[in-house]
């Protein structure tokens, strides 16, 4: 079980598509910076297929920061900085795209 | 550090010249198998130029990274894998490489993260 | 939910004020530390070594990371390493460093050290998690 996080928006760099191919079935996927705009429902993982089993995680301050909180797709789950360190102690290592 | 080691996997994701990463993460390899801590490298996306053969940086003053990458295997860094995708894409030939790797489909690529606990990311 | 506590190693890769970087992986630490972790060690990586420069002036309504790592190191006794070799390049220097480059001044902050890559594999050994901060 790997924590990936993606810190780019998935419009202007291939951080996003790159953890989609190494994703496994039961890995998370904390979306983090600029990386939150691939939570917006308008673009980003909605035109992209996420493997089932998946659960995509936005880090709130980056949420907030950026006027996201109300375009957010559903399947996403906002997270605060406490739980960023619970996933990481959840999941077995993290890898960091960016 | 401990007794028992803990082997490393080294994701590569960036190309050899416009930005730093490609050498301080080749250091950063080198260094792991100087301490004799077990490495693996994955070269992904725009990494994979990292590996082109005819690179020549006298133009650009930088010191050639394809002349220090095929030092790898002597380091003992055998597990040298590239996302085979990532060179179609590109147009690149696996046997034309200045090093020889082992290209990996998507599967295994998916395996090489869920079997290390390790990963460095560069 | 309370987690067994357990150690992490944060690695930090961009430059303050040029990357989100420092200041998220700044969030992380502390938030780990407050929920009752140990910190192993946090290493400075390629241009988010310049977090050590004694030299810089930030705008008063800017906020001063370098002065907010410091302070949490102090605090909590942080082992907050930057990379010798990515350092001296940038111009990050020790006094034992100037007196080798024949330099006419050396700037490292305090609570920061300078030390090689070793740390950064030694953290990879030694603690149960390692978190990147890319740039």
């Amino acid at each position: 079980m790997i924590l990936h996080t993606v810190n780019k928006s998935p419009l202007t760099s291939s951080c996003l598509n790159n953890c989609l191919r190494a994703i496994g079935d039961n890995d998370g996927l904390l979306l983090i910076e600029d990386g939150v705009y691939g939570a917006d429902k308008h673009q980003g993982l909605k035109l992209k297929p996420l493997p089932s089993g998946i659960t995509v995680y936005a880090l709130k301050a980056d949420v907030e920061a950026r006027g996201l909180m109300g375009r957010l797709s559903e399947d996403v789950r906002v997270i605060d900085d406490q739980e960023f360190v619970d996933l990481v102690v959840s999941h077995n290592a993290s890898q960091s795209w960016y | 550090m401990t007794d028992k080691k803990q082997s490393i996997l080294a994701v590569l994701t960036k190309p050899p010249y416009g930005g730093t990463t490609a050498k301080e993460a080749l250091d950063a390899v080198l260094t792991a198998a100087a301490f004799e801590v077990p490495v693996s490298v994955l070269f992904m996306d725009d990494a994979v130029f990292q590996l082109l053969p005819e690179q020549k940086t006298e133009g650009i003053e930088v010191k050639c990274l394809a002349t220090t990458l095929p030092v790898l295997p002597m380091y003992d860094v055998e597990h040298i894998y590239v996302d085979r995708k990532a060179l179609v894409d590109r147009g690149i030939d696996a046997e034309q490489l200045i090093l020889s790797v082992q290209p990996v489909e998507t599967d295994t690529l998916r395996s090489l993260f869920q079997n290390h606990s390790r990963i460095l990311s560069f | 939910m309370s987690p067994t506590p357990i150690s992490f190693s944060i690695l930090v890769y961009g430059a303050p004020y040029s990357s989100q970087s420092v200041s998220t992986a700044y969030r992380f630490t502390k938030t780990a530390i407050e929920k009752g972790h140990r910190i192993h060690r946090v290493f400075f990586y390629g241009d988010a070594v310049q977090i050590g420069s004694r030299l810089v002036a930030v705008p008063q309504d800017e906020v001063d990371l370098q002065l907010k790592w410091q302070q949490l190191g102090e605090q909590y006794q942080l082992d907050m390493v930057i990379c010798i070799a990515a350092a001296l390049k940038r111009g990050i220097i020790n006094s034992d460093e100037a007196k080798r480059f024949e330099k006419d001044a050396s700037n490292l902050a305090e609570g920061f050290t300078l030390s090689g890559l070793g740390q950064m594999i030694d953290a990879t050994q030694s603690s149960d998690r390692i978190v990147t901060f890319g740039y």
